[in-house]
């Protein structure tokens, strides 16, 4: 079985060695196109000081040098973690409970499950201008608006990111609810186990693969969120620093990235991309968490 | 007797659990029926009586959706159609691509596979805001800026997570019939498309759900790399409608927002098992 995997029969790959570029062609193309060749040039340009590509001077690390003393950097970097930490906790334990109630096997269990997952299908931009209009909305009997206030735009954007992400992660813990192996939950309940002994000693050890798939997924969607943060608040309220700068207080790390490279002050693409290559590392970084920790687990099991 | 009691109080207990989300269901909804009502709502009224029903004087009839069609002095239809066209071109050819190349990858074990396996899986963890401005550039030299172009863009950007379940599905299926059709003088060409191809459909229909949902809804890479004075996607067209204007006529604009949103939800309930298989198949794999 081995030996097979490492020499596909020559039957048929020699033949279709002849045909690697019309198989790999296309796709190497447009991925030196689309990705390896920005990426590239995107590392290479964080050490440059640069209006257009052309003309980019060598400067080292002062760009990183200029992104760590960014103010707006350092807030957006806070900021973003805590949402990611905050909207991680509430779709999460919010998405198992609903998709625990959904295994039970009560009436209308399709109808539910199709409306939960609904938001999903809506973009971002779309999303947060309804959001933003339903906030409005309330808040301007009170005299105000989500604008205004940093902390209504943090919740703001937390009560989008669960009523969008929810019904997602749901779907992935039915399909871990639904592989816990029924004989097991038979025998708890033979030996008299109750419904919270059995949901914390069976079903949750059993269902962890889906857990850290969804934890990891609702992490790495709050460091990269951009279109909700944009569409929703576009990191309104301003606050003025000590320094006489100002700071958009619910600018997260996308949208702070995104606004130094296209934002009013020119010259300042490499602070940009500099930002940019230290977002990557940090959410490349998670993603690579993910994987040693699920194979991990793999191998354990 | 204690059986039947129990019995019956795990039914209530059903019924209860039953009521309690059919609320939350409700409440769920609510957004998008807001939206359905503003659209009929004057604009002045939109934002000081939003949950209020478009009775009276609010009543807007079908204006916000004539107005609609022209705001931004950009026809709404044409944005309709890019969306249309970027959307089924990128999927199409990703789809075609990435599995004729995961087959090569998956039955021929050379070096140069490995390699650009192993980058898409890299990719697949890389932000787009590292490569955000270098592509838009990189996109404008070689003139990739228009619809119809676009999609070589999505198939090098979004080539990973297609390539990474197609070589995973491949890898799972028998060598056998190939080899048999390759010792009966078929050419891989031929056993790609008569064979293989076959054999994807499952797979195809996930990977597309996938992409259909990204690239519908993407906004950041086709602003970045169209040129919007002439080509705008839905979601551009809305996200210019809004930050453009100081004032905004919001009747107007929550009327695309539910026309944009209708065929979604029409798509979503005529392919529903399809797409939540998808989904689940994608996450469980990224």
């Amino acid at each position: 079985m081995k030996k097979k995997k490492h020499a596909p029969s020559s039957a048929l790959s020699r033949p279709l060695r002849k045909w690697w570029w019309l198989f790999m062609g296309p796709v190497v193309a447009a991925f030196i196109i689309g990705f390896v060749w920005p990426f590239i040039q995107g590392i290479y340009l964080s050490f440059c000081q640069f209006r257009l590509i052309s003309d980019a001077k060598f400067t080292g690390v002062s760009n990183y040098v200029k992104a760590f003393n960014d103010a707006s950097f350092r807030h957006a970097f806070w900021y973003t973690a805590l949402f990611a930490v905050v909207s991680l906790v509430l779709i999460n334990v919010l998405a198992f409970a609903v998709a625990y109630a959904l295994t039970q096997g009560i009436k209308g269990s399709n109808l539910f499950r199709t409306v939960f997952f609904m938001p999903n299908l809506i973009g971002g931009i779309v999303l947060g201008y309804i959001w933003s209009m339903i906030f409005d909305g309330i808040l301007s009997r009170y005299g105000t608006s989500i604008l205004l206030q940093t902390k209504y735009g943090f919740w703001g954007l937390i009560i989008l990111m669960c009523w969008q992400q929810i019904g997602y992660m749901m779907i992935i813990y039915i399909a871990g609810l639904q592989s816990v192996p029924e004989d097991m939950l038979e025998a708890a309940r033979i030996d008299g186990a109750s419904k919270s002994q059995t949901l914390f000693r069976v079903t949750i050890p059993n269902v962890m693969p889906s857990i850290t798939i969804c934890t990891f997924l609702s992490l790495t969607n709050g460091f990269k969120l951009f279109d909700q943060n944009l569409a929703l608040t576009a990191g309104q309220p301003f606050q003025i620093q000590a320094g006489g700068t100002a700071i958009k207080t619910t600018e997260m790390l996308a949208l702070n990235i995104y606004n130094t490279f296209y934002g009013q002050t020119s010259g300042s693409q490499g602070v940009a991309q500099a930002k940019a290559v230290i977002f990557f590392v940090l959410v490349a970084g998670l993603g690579l968490a993910q994987l040693a920790y699920t194979r991990k687990k793999e191998v354990q099991q | 007797m204690k059986n039947a009691h129990t019995l019956s109080a795990q039914r209530r207990n059903k019924t209860i659990l039953s009521a309690v989300l059919a609320v939350i269901c409700v409440v769920y909804v609510l957004p998008v029926l807001t939206v359905l009502i503003n659209s009929f709502k004057l604009n002045t009224y939109v934002k000081t009586d939003t949950f209020a029903l478009p009775r009276g004087e609010m009543w807007a009839g079908f204006s916000n959706f004539v107005k609609g069609m022209t705001f931004g002095s950009y026809p709404f239809w044409k944005s309709v159609c890019y969306s249309v066209v970027i959307t089924v071109l990128s999927t199409g050819l990703i789809l075609l691509c990435t599995s004729m190349a995961a087959w090569y990858i998956a039955r021929v074990d050379s070096k140069v596979c490995h390699i650009v396996y192993y980058l898409c899986v890299f990719s697949m963890v890389v932000p787009f805001q590292m490569v955000m401005y270098t592509l838009s550039k990189t996109a404008d030299t070689l003139k990739l800026n228009t619809p119809w172009t676009i999609p070589i863009v999505y198939l090098g950007f979004g080539a990973g997570l297609a390539i990474f379940m197609f070589v995973g599905f491949v890898k799972s299926i028998p060598l056998e019939i190939e080899e048999a059709a390759s010792i009966d003088g078929c050419s891989p060409v031929r056993t790609y498309f008569s064979v293989v191809m076959p054999m994807l459909k499952p797979t195809m229909v996930s990977v597309g759900i996938l992409e259909i949902m990204w690239i519908w809804n993407d906004y950041l890479l086709p602003y970045l790399v169209l040129d919007i004075n002439e080509y705008r996607t839905i979601p551009i067209h809305i996200q210019y409608l809004k930050g453009s204007y100081g004032t905004v006529d919001l009747g107007a604009t929550m009327a695309l927002i539910l026309l944009s949103i209708i065929p979604v939800i029409i798509f979503y309930l005529t392919c529903q098992k399809h797409i939540i298989k998808g989904v689940a198949a994608g996450a469980v794999k990224g």
